[in-house]
């Protein structure tokens, strides 16, 4: 049985320790797409760490039923299901949001870290458990899309959530916006910048290089 | 014939899915340590690409667009909101079939990248092509091509960043930007000469 403090664990590993990008390279793909302004980060996370949840609360709840064989379709089939609902609710009441995510909120289907978290945590655990887990990661991965979509929106329009943080230099303020910040490259060079402060920060996420130098080399530096 | 032309070259540089469009990067970063691995999974998204999204284009046309049903006396049935479970289905069936196929006629192909064809079944690139087909209203002839050329820029940019990746090894990197920090600079620096491409599109 868990007690209060494991699914306190349970739901803050996710956040930083064990976060699902920067560590695990879960669901990148939606988590840059979606970034230019934190309208979209928000409802792209709020949409994702919904379908994560209940995926894996309804996964957990039938997963004594599950034949081996064929649960990754049973998996699909379910994620899918959830997010045909999540896009037909933004659809009909924030149309304006909709047609700025476009596709992608359809494709939370194929995101990594759902069927991830689905066949790695949920498939052998309780509901509760792995409700909290789903939602830990939901708020892991909500984290990194709103640091990013902060930033991007910060220094590409001078705006937080549409009200102009800091006042443009046409207008007569002092700030010009970076238009890189908009385009796709600088996504990724945040990421990257993301991804080297956290291992800045915990040196046992680093990676082990590849190929040590050899001994001499050393020796002689 | 010029526009499909056109379109295969903006589906492979201008509109390149996982460095403009961010798509199916996880298997994009994942398999790109070493160029033959990238290799692989190139001509298999290539492959897989170009069958389903036709494939995905006529199911959409017969069976699931508004009005589609209308010769059986149901012209207001519009399944269009199913599209996703239909499409991710086929996308495992075909996957599914190519990969028997391989192993039946082609063995030394099917061991040679055999091993990413199961991924790709939930590779968001593959449902996306899929996806864009339906949102731009493609034809049978540009959705084929559209699929190709997708694949091909995938291939392009796959192949490109293990090999960038191989001349790394060596490197003294600072100890967190090693592996996945410096691979997300590297598709930055290769996303920024990308958009160059977009230039390309606005001449023509």
């Amino acid at each position: 049985m868990a007690t209060r403090s494991d699914l306190w664990t349970t739901l803050t590993e996710p956040l930083i320790r064990q976060n699902p990008v920067t560590l695990q390279i879960l669901g990148i793909c939606s988590a840059l797409a979606v970034t230019t302004s934190l309208a979209t980060a928000l409802t792209m996370s709020v949409s994702l760490t919904v379908v994560l949840t209940l995926s894996a609360v309804i996964i957990s709840l039938i997963r004594r039923h599950i034949p081996d064989t064929i649960r990754l379709i049973v998996q699909i089939v379910i994620v899918a299901s959830l997010v045909i609902v999540i896009d037909q609710v933004l659809q009909a009441f924030f149309a304006e949001i909709s047609r700025a995510l476009s596709i992608y909120v359809s494709l939370i289907t194929t995101n990594c870290l759902v069927l991830g978290r689905t066949e790695a945590y949920a498939r052998h655990h309780a509901p509760v458990p792995a409700a909290v887990d789903a939602f830990g990661n939901g708020l892991g991965y909500s984290l990194i899309l709103l640091v990013i979509g902060g930033m991007r929106e910060l220094f590409g329009r001078g705006q937080l959530f549409g009200w102009q943080a800091l006042p443009l230099a046409d207008a007569g303020g002092w700030f010009t916006p970076l238009s890189l910040m908009l385009l796709a490259p600088s996504a990724f060079f945040l990421l990257g910048g993301l991804v080297w402060a956290i291992r800045a920060m915990l040196p046992e996420q680093a990676e082990a290089p590849e190929h040590e130098p050899p001994a001499d080399v050393r020796a002689a530096e | 014939m010029t526009d499909l032309w056109a379109l295969f070259l903006s589906a492979a540089f201008v509109d390149n899915m996982p460095l403009t469009l961010f798509l199916g990067l996880c298997t994009f970063l994942a398999l790109s340590k070493r160029p033959e691995s990238a290799i692989g999974l190139g001509i298999a998204m290539t492959g897989v690409l170009g069958v389903t999204v036709p494939l995905n284009w006529l199911i959409y046309q017969g069976v699931l667009a508004p009005g589609a049903w209308a010769w059986a006396g149901l012209p207001e049935l519009d399944l269009s909101y199913l599209a996703l479970i239909a499409f991710i289905g086929v996308i495992a069936a075909t996957v599914q079939v190519l990969e028997m196929l391989l192993d039946r006629f082609f063995p030394a192909i099917h061991s040679a990248f055999g091993v990413f064809l199961p991924l790709l079944t939930v590779q968001c690139a593959i449902l996306a092509g899929s996806l864009f087909m339906v949102d731009r209203a493609y034809t049978l002839a540009e959705s084929a091509v559209f699929g190709l050329g997708s694949g091909l820029g995938f291939a392009v940019a796959v192949v490109m960043l293990g090999a960038l990746r191989t001349r790394l090894a060596y490197a003294d990197l600072p100890a967190g930007l090693r592996g996945l920090g410096i691979a997300f600079v590297l598709t930055g620096l290769m996303s920024l000469g990308f958009a160059s491409f977009a230039q390309m599109a606005v001449s023509q």
